[in-house]
């Protein structure tokens, strides 16, 4: 079992960093960083802006081999990740945002997942009842919305709930109440609050994807013989169900949890932007628009770490369930 | 909800290929097509995506205005006789702007899906038939774009299309969106390569690609038909998201993205600038995907992971 996990774990390590090394060469060859410097008035002298790119390594002049070579350098002696365009450091901004992101993704993802894998049983267990056609359709209408769309609809909903009740409950601008003055517990319960409309969008989501794919591996189970097996030796239903329905329709799941992560990280910075949070996917965006390479890297870099968790913890969880890897 | 109503009896009827009792065997194109009528999924679909269409081509006729024109008498009005679905700000009708919007997105979905499900089918029946070293090149290549979240992908390529016409985006999304029905295509290929007819072909000295595209492409066709409509509704999303951060169709261009990032701002004081386009945008995309997935369940009722 732990070699099956380290060869995936492996596989997924070197995955993660020929995307970030990818990525790194797109965004050189893509981005003009000295666009920023071209465009003021009066405009610096073509020396001034070659030493700032140089400084930060994204001198266009400059080979994009020689440039990925000193940037890996420097991530393996100094762990460093450059400097952003606004000359702060990479590693920093992401210490700075990457707790928001995490937050939102880690609550939402598990939601999500808990939701979907419940919903799917249950819609497959009750096969063409109301309650499996209900959560089939809703779970297709979901799909059927961009992400930026969920965000804003429970946007409306919630400033209609506050004009209704007179009061602000539900705040979702932002990440939390700038300047708000209290101790921990008020400090906390606002961000609780912030955190409301975010997670559910991006648990909606989760789950309306995760719903359809585990009920369809659940009524592949369900049609087994050996859950016949099961109830002829006189196990009950609920325990048949469970224990050798539930447990088998998972295997497929864990796969697709680790092939859907990518979906899920986009959809968390479409959500981090609609409601504007400072986080990991707006520095990606950010990134992009102001031409900076080292930060979008940094952000890439992120992304692949997350997958390649999300990946690992699922080949895990396969390893698990599945006694055939373990041997 | 009659459509909920209508599920349980069609289905069941679906699920058992009652043609088959006819002393002629039926051909397995009759017998899709039979399961397609007995499934409700489908008509909801299928009515839904011809009324989105027709909609979108002859929808503007009845209407006073054109998607350009400015009724400044009438600024940031509500929905009323005259505006049908309001206006915005600066007096443009949404009604005139929804429809102009709703033909550039199925435009591109309609011509993403087809084009993705085809670099698809050629990838992965590639893949699949020559295995060694290309399968092994082309899958982690797969692999290695799934890792990399595709939205970011085109965010970061979105400075060199911005520049192009609206039809450079239909290239990068179908460019982007063919990867997972790559890896079933390839699969599917790889089962092939041995059947006998296949072998009979090789033996008698036929070239690659003829054996590719004569024999191997027509008998995955029903798997790329079904990712060709469901990748319409995917595109769609595609774009609008895009769209809606600044990333996809530009200023003079609208498409249902463009649309909803103008009326984001307003959208909980003056609703009707974002619902009504959001509304048309999700039956649009619902339609399809209802399609998609009955085909999906036509083709193939008993595969695992697809069953519905």
């Amino acid at each position: 079992m732990i070699g099956f996990i380290v060869k995936r774990f492996i596989n997924y390590a070197i995955l993660s960093a020929i995307a970030t090394l990818s990525a790194y060469v797109l965004a050189s060859l893509i981005l003009n960083p000295a666009g920023r410097y071209l465009g003021r008035n009066p405009r610096p002298s073509d020396e001034t802006i070659n030493a700032i790119l140089n400084g930060l390594g994204v001198n266009p002049n400059t080979p994009v081999v020689a440039r990925l070579w000193t940037w890996l350098v420097n991530l393996v002696t100094h762990g460093s990740l450059g400097d952003t365009i606004h000359n702060t450091s990479v590693i920093s901004e992401m210490a700075a945002r990457a707790g928001t992101s995490l937050r939102l993704l880690i609550l939402g993802t598990i939601i999500a997942a808990i939701f979907g894998v419940v919903l799917g049983v249950w819609g497959a267990v009750r096969q063409y009842k109301a309650s499996d056609q209900v959560i089939s359709y809703a779970s297709f209408t979901i799909l059927a919305m961009p992400s930026f769309v969920i965000g804003i609809l429970l946007m409306i909903m919630a400033t209609g709930l506050n004009n209704i009740l007179g009061m602000q409950l539900i705040s979702f601008t932002g990440e939390y109440t700038a300047g708000l003055d209290g101790g921990w517990w008020t400090l906390f319960l606002d961000r609780a609050a912030h955190l409301l409309l975010p997670t559910i969008s991006l648990a909606l989501m989760g789950a309306a994807g995760y719903s359809r794919y585990q009920r369809s591996a659940m009524l592949d189970v369900l049609s087994a013989d050996y859950i016949r097996t099961a109830r002829s030796k006189g196990r009950t239903r609920g325990s048949a169900l469970v224990r050798h329905g539930v447990r088998v329709a998972l295997i497929p799941m864990s796969t697709y949890f680790a092939y859907s992560f990518a979906t899920v990280l986009a959809g968390a910075a479409v959500t981090e932007l609609v409601f504007s949070w400072h986080g990991m996917g707006e520095m990606l965006v950010q990134a992009i628009t102001e031409s900076d390479i080292n930060a979008f890297t940094g952000a890439i870099l992120f992304n692949a770490i997350l997958v390649l968790i999300a990946g690992t913890l699922s080949d895990v969880v396969y390893a698990a369930l599945d006694p055939r890897v373990r041997v | 909800m009659s459509m909920l109503e209508e599920m349980p009896i069609a289905d069941t009827s679906a699920g058992e290929p009652a043609t088959v009792t006819g002393r002629k065997p039926v051909s397995r194109f009759r017998l899709v097509v039979s399961r397609l009528r007995g499934t409700p999924r489908f008509w909801v679909g299928l009515v839904g995506l011809v009324a989105v269409i027709l909609w979108a081509a002859f929808g503007l006729i009845p209407n006073a205005w054109n998607a350009t024109d400015l009724d400044v008498y009438n600024m940031g009005s509500s929905p009323t006789g005259l505006h049908w679905f309001g206006t915005s700000d600066i007096g443009e009708d949404i009604y005139a702007q929804t429809i102009v919007g709703l033909r550039k997105s199925l435009v591109i979905g309609l011509l993403v899906g087809p084009l993705a499900a085809i670099i698809a089918g050629v990838v992965g029946a590639v893949a699949g038939y020559l295995g060694g070293w290309w399968d092994r090149i082309i899958i982690w290549f797969i692999d290695l774009l799934l890792v990399l979240p595709s939205l970011f992908l085109f965010i970061l390529l979105s400075p060199i299309f911005k520049s192009l016409s609206w039809v450079a985006l239909i290239f990068l999304l179908a460019g982007f969106g063919w990867m997972i029905m790559a890896r079933v295509i390839r699969a599917q290929t790889m089962s092939l390569r041995d059947r006998d007819f296949i072998k009979a072909a090789r033996f008698m000295g036929v070239d690659t690609w003829t054996i590719i595209r004569r024999h191997v492409l027509p008998n995955v066709s029903s798997l790329l038909i079904i990712d060709a409509t469901l990748g319409v509704g995917g595109a769609i999303l595609s774009e609008t998201t895009l769209s809606f951060f600044g990333f996809g169709i530009q200023a003079p261009d609208v498409s249902l993205g463009t649309l909803l990032a103008a009326g984001q701002g307003a959208a909980a004081t003056r609703p009707w600038l974002f619902i009504f386009p959001a509304a048309i945008l999700v039956f649009t995309v619902l339609s399809a995907s209802l399609v998609g997935d009955a085909l999906r369940d036509a083709v193939d009722p008993t595969s695992g992971v697809n069953r519905d």
